[in-house]
């Protein structure tokens, strides 16, 4: 028989109406169990408000329990005038060499002007207090739950943790440079020279390895000193309590608690990157 | 067969000069490295001969399990558990890389990397 074109579409039109159907069936199956899965995680969250809070990072949290981050109160670093505790820590602690020439140095965690800290927020509004404008705040890698360093590293050099760090495997890393160009926060360098070079007469932790030439280095939120139960280097060199490390996925820990009591930022959040890394202005 | 003579000559030359580093090296091979063990340490993470030929794979698992999957712990084969760290477990011991490391990787003519980075209060001095 020759189908007709009524007959073919009468066809197609009941396909359509039974694949539709089936489709929309698992649809809705799958809406239950991510229904049922945020219950859960709210349930976790102990209540409503603390679950909704810091909505944003609820899916940057892990099957780990874990997502480490980090609260900068910038209202008690900013009273330290040229206090760098937590700058010369860090780079006691990770042997980080110290090269004069801007194009060569080598930053984990570093103070900057507001209006490149927050190139966004300052450029669109130009009417923030004078006193922050001159604020020097701090900036270190953001771990963000979205990390478009990881996106693009070829070799999984830098791949992000269950906890949420965004780690580096320095034997993987080929020195292409590619998450340098991703990363919204200038938070990688790359080692032109020889990092060794930039340590000598310099007092070296044995505990921690150098890096080598061609590889890029950034914060790596003290995975080593977490692994062994301490906390990092900075909040521990801190002595002015203005930075807070914690569980973000745990409702009950410090990091949630300041966050909940106080209003932070997160640098370039249309981004969609996900920091990790707040700051409470004022 | 034109020039034989000549043609013969040069081909006991060239096998002359071809087998040369036979001939010149036999009889005398070079000594077997012996490497210092640690003076007062009896036991490494595994046994003797697993460490002497395996520790390669090992440090090559270690690396991975402790950075990549974040786990820092080597439960050996007697169940005892160990930390994983090249700079921090291994070298705490052998402290001397010249005269424990270098002796075979020179000898079989491998250059691991791993100098490139890690390091020993002593070896540092070279550089710091």
């Amino acid at each position: 028989m020759e189908l007709k074109r009524r007959n073919f579409l009468k066809i197609v039109g009941g396909t359509a109406l039974v694949g539709g159907a089936a489709l929309s069936s698992l649809a809705g199956g799958e809406e239950l169990a991510w229904a049922s899965h945020h219950h859960g995680s709210s349930a976790h969250g102990g209540s409503h408000e603390s679950a909704s809070h810091g909505e944003g990072h609820e899916e940057g949290i892990m099957p780990s329990g874990t997502r480490w981050a980090m609260v900068i109160d910038m209202r008690k670093c900013s009273e330290q005038k040229n206090c760098t505790a937590c700058i010369d820590a860090c780079n006691f602690v990770h042997n980080i060499p110290s090269f004069k020439n801007p194009k060569e140095e080598i930053k984990w965690i570093w103070k900057d002007e507001y209006h490149h800290v927050f190139t966004d927020i300052s450029t669109l509004d130009p009417f923030v207090p004078e006193k922050i404008k001159k604020t020097p705040f701090l900036a270190l890698c953001n771990h963000c739950d979205n990390p478009p360093c990881v996106r693009v590293c070829p070799t999984k050099a830098t791949f992000r943790r269950p906890d949420g760090i965004v780690a580096m495997d320095y034997h993987r890393c080929i020195g292409c440079r590619f998450c340098m160009a991703a990363c919204p926060y200038g938070s990688r360098s790359f080692n032109w020279l020889e990092p060794r070079l930039g340590l000598k007469g310099r007092k070296l932790n044995y505990e921690f390895p150098t890096r080598m030439r061609g590889v890029v280095e950034k914060c790596n939120f003290c995975v080593e000193r977490l692994a062994q139960g301490l906390r990092p280097a900075c909040v521990e060199a801190c002595k002015c309590g203005a930075i807070t490390f914690g569980n973000l996925a745990d409702p009950k820990s410090e990091v949630r608690a300041v966050l909940k009591n106080n209003y932070a930022l997160r640098r370039k959040p249309q981004l969609g990157t996900k920091p990790s890394v707040f700051y409470i202005i004022s | 067969m034109y020039d034989s003579g000549k043609v013969i000559i040069g081909l006991v030359i060239f096998v002359a000069i071809a087998t040369f580093p036979f001939w010149f090296g036999m009889g005398k091979a070079a000594p077997m490295p012996e490497p210092q063990l640690p003076k007062g340490k009896k036991e490494c993470v595994e046994s003797k001969e697993f460490m002497r030929s395996t520790h390669m794979q090992l440090l090559n698992e270690w690396r991975d399990q402790a950075l990549r999957d974040g786990d820092r712990t080597y439960v050996n084969h007697e169940g005892k558990k160990i930390w994983i760290s090249l700079q921090n477990t291994c070298m705490k011991c052998h402290d001397n890389k010249e005269v424990f490391c270098d002796k075979c990787h020179i000898y079989a003519n491998v250059k691991p990397y791993c100098w490139d980075c890690h390091f020993i209060p002593k070896e540092s001095k070279q550089w710091n």
